[in-house]
């Protein structure tokens, strides 16, 4: 028996998470069905005019991302914490931040990622050009783990109470606009031709700041609801 | 005079000082109120490009400004409540809440009221206002949180993490509200720009003080019914005359 | 040595208990008697550092636990109610898994051995959604003959256990006194460590 490292219990911490979602596959899937469902849910709401569509997508696919991934977030830690594995987690001998790292991690893989692989077929749905497809995946791609991040403080601070998804998703949504408006502006920046270097920068930036700053927030969310 | 400050951070004491306080900061609200009004009705002349309308900035502007100092002023409660586990600082951001929440939502609906005559449309999706109903789902995220957990120091400390993250993000939020009204090139509600007549600025100002000094009256009665509630098995609560029946 | 102090605590409005003093030194054994609803499951986990206590000091050898944090973490382990295993991975991984996060790399073999001693023989790779209540038991204690830990907080550790696992339970924990481990505990069920002395902390 030799004692782990920080960055062992990471690895340990997201292996775990990964292997637990393989294996309630269903709950991935759902969300990734959700996603598809919202996206397709807009044409049959406001007509299939290709023109109106092409200047939605952006808002759109962004918007249905967030919802799937407030959604989504209800499972970080109700499971664990439903069947004691997150007190002991809170007991670990290691900074509780880098354990909550870890589950945001293997959250975003698996919710965000397949969300973000999903999304220019969608985009196609909706006709966007390649340019703007590529921009929607990087978008996404840097967006996405905000959204995983900043719900994870509401997932922590709404654990075990009646309101559930639906409170977090209140708690949240607002938090999430900026990385809303950056992701549909680098969007249709790409759309119009325009440069997409600003927009793609600060949601580099909210990335940044949710990876310094949300670990250790929800780790005290954590502490402030399991009391 | 040296006042021990924190005498009047034990719930019991405060609750008696509210109590005096509040005829103080009331009766000026209303008088003020009164003043304000009628000046902005009545006496403040009618402005070039905007004609009569203008008038409910009187009640906009102060309502806007103060809902989010009042977001701040709760957060900063919030922090001190987390920070020196103290309950009534807890109780003192729960009171804010839900009148930072009505001037939010006074201040939404006197902008559309002001949007109507002006654009024609009941909603306009400027910077300001967006930023003002995200302020105000905000609160009602406060107020969601507290009343979801029924375990009083946990509802304290949740809502009190949650006002602090709330507070942090309220500059992102209204600089991203911003980039995204001048990238749609939106609209924009703006007083005339030009220098304001001095008999407006006047009625700005009085009517600005009159809502700080209501806000301050009914968040003083809020506390003291929040204390009410909290302490209800205390000896002191139930020494007190309007307990006694 | 585990020293409380002036201990008192609440649950909302509620105050369970106060003016709370013990000390636990290695080799001994505590345990906290009370009626339902007396606050014996708040106090384990008040010293765990779950719960503030409204009042009153827990120390560790010497500092507070709030203080130490981390470190207090890596010397205590704590059996509550939930047996804080996954129903989807087996007995295996819910072990290895355990002991990493609790800070030990446990070797298959090592993990393996402790399930059989646990009357898991056979059963190690079985996702233990198909054991029943008295077997996931099983696997949750068996984090007890991993850990390096010397202060064992359990609650209630024998629900679900047939005759013979309450007398390995009992066994090791005779092992873990031995080895100047110190052990708290709740039980609603007779549990007699051979040899030795039993403190009793009782909450009116």
């Amino acid at each position: 028996m030799k004692k782990s490292s920080m960055l062992d219990l990471l690895v340990l911490v997201i292996r775990r998470d990964l292997v637990l979602a393989m294996r309630r596959r269903a709950d991935v899937l759902t969300t990734l069905i959700f996603f598809v469902m919202v996206v397709s849910l807009f044409p049959i709401g406001v007509g299939p005019e290709m023109d109106m569509l092409r200047k939605m997508a952006a808002g759109v696919l962004w918007v249905a991302a967030l919802l799937a991934s407030m959604l989504s977030l209800g499972r970080l830690f109700s499971a664990d914490y439903l069947d004691g594995t997150l007190e002991q987690m809170m007991l670990a001998p290691q900074s509780l931040s880098m354990l909550v790292l870890g589950k945001m991690a293997a959250h975003w893989m698996s919710s965000g990622l397949p969300l973000v692989l999903m999304a220019p077929v969608l985009g196609l749905q909706y006709d966007m050009s390649m340019r703007a497809l590529g921009v929607l995946i990087v978008s996404l791609l840097l967006g996405t783990p905000v959204l995983s991040m900043l719900g994870a403080i509401g997932a922590a601070l709404t654990l075990g109470l009646r309101g559930g998804g639906v409170l977090l998703s209140l708690l949240v949504l607002p938090l999430c606009i900026p990385v809303l408006i950056f992701g549909t502006g680098a969007v249709e920046a790409a759309s119009s031709g325009l440069s997409i270097a600003s927009h793609l920068s600060l949601l580099g930036a909210l990335l940044v700041l949710a990876l310094v700053f949300t670990p250790w927030v929800t780790a005290q969310a954590l502490r402030i609801s399991m009391e | 005079m040296s006042i021990n400050w924190f005498k009047y951070a034990a719930p019991a004491t405060f609750y008696g000082l509210a109590g005096k306080l509040i005829p103080w900061f009331a009766f000026p609200a209303v008088i003020l109120f009164a003043v304000g009004l009628y000046m902005g009705f009545f006496v403040a002349p009618v402005d070039a490009q905007q004609g009569e309308f203008y008038r409910i900035m009187f009640i906009h502007v102060p309502t806007s400004i103060l809902s989010m100092v009042f977001y701040l002023v709760m957060a900063g409660y919030a922090a001190l409540g987390l920070i020196f586990n103290t309950r009534l600082s807890a109780m003192m951001a729960s009171a804010i809440a839900p009148t930072g929440a009505l001037f939010a939502l006074i201040s939404l609906w006197t902008g559309a009221l002001w949007g109507k005559p002006m654009w024609g449309t009941w909603w306009i999706w400027d910077a300001r206002l967006t930023s003002q109903l995200i302020l105000l789902f905000l609160y009602l995220g406060f107020i969601a949180l507290r009343a979801s957990i029924d375990e009083p120091r946990r509802a304290d400390r949740a809502a009190a993490l949650l006002a602090i993250v709330g507070s942090v993000n309220v500059p992102i939020i209204y600089f991203s509200v911003k980039w995204w009204n001048t990238l749609h090139q939106g609209a924009t509600i703006k007083f005339s720009g030009t220098s304001m007549q001095i008999t407006m600025q006047h009625t700005l100002l009085i009517m600005t003080i009159a809502c700080w000094l209501y806000a301050i009256a009914v968040v003083l009665a809020r506390v003291r019914s929040i204390i009410l509630e909290r302490e209800r098995k205390t000896e002191w609560i139930n020494e007190l005359p309007e307990v006694r029946l | 040595m585990l020293e409380v102090s002036n201990l008192a605590c609440s649950r909302g409005d509620h105050r369970l208990f106060s003016g709370l003093n013990f000390n636990l030194h290695p080799g001994q054994i505590m345990q906290v008697q009370g009626a339902n609803g007396s606050g014996k499951t708040s106090l384990l986990r008040t010293l765990c550092g779950f719960l503030m206590p409204d009042e009153g000091d827990i120390v560790w050898h010497g500092q507070k636990i709030g203080e130490l944090a981390e470190e207090y973490h890596d010397e205590i382990l704590y059996l509550g109610h939930l047996n804080a295993i996954k129903d989807e991975l087996s007995g295996l991984e819910n072990l290895c898994i355990s002991a990493g996060i609790a800070g030990i790399e446990l070797e298959e073999k090592e993990a393996v051995t402790a399930l059989r001693r646990m009357g898991l023989r056979g059963r190690e790779m079985l996702p233990t959604k198909v054991l029943s209540q008295g077997q996931r038991r099983r696997v949750a204690l068996a984090r007890l003959l991993v850990s390096d830990a010397k202060l064992w907080i359990l609650d209630e550790p024998l629900t679900a256990l047939d005759v013979g696992a309450v007398a390995l339970i009992q066994e090791l924990i005779a092992e873990h006194l031995a080895r100047q481990g110190m052990v708290v505990f709740t039980t609603h069920q007779p549990l007699h460590v051979a040899g030795m002395e039993m403190r009793i902390l009782a909450l009116s």
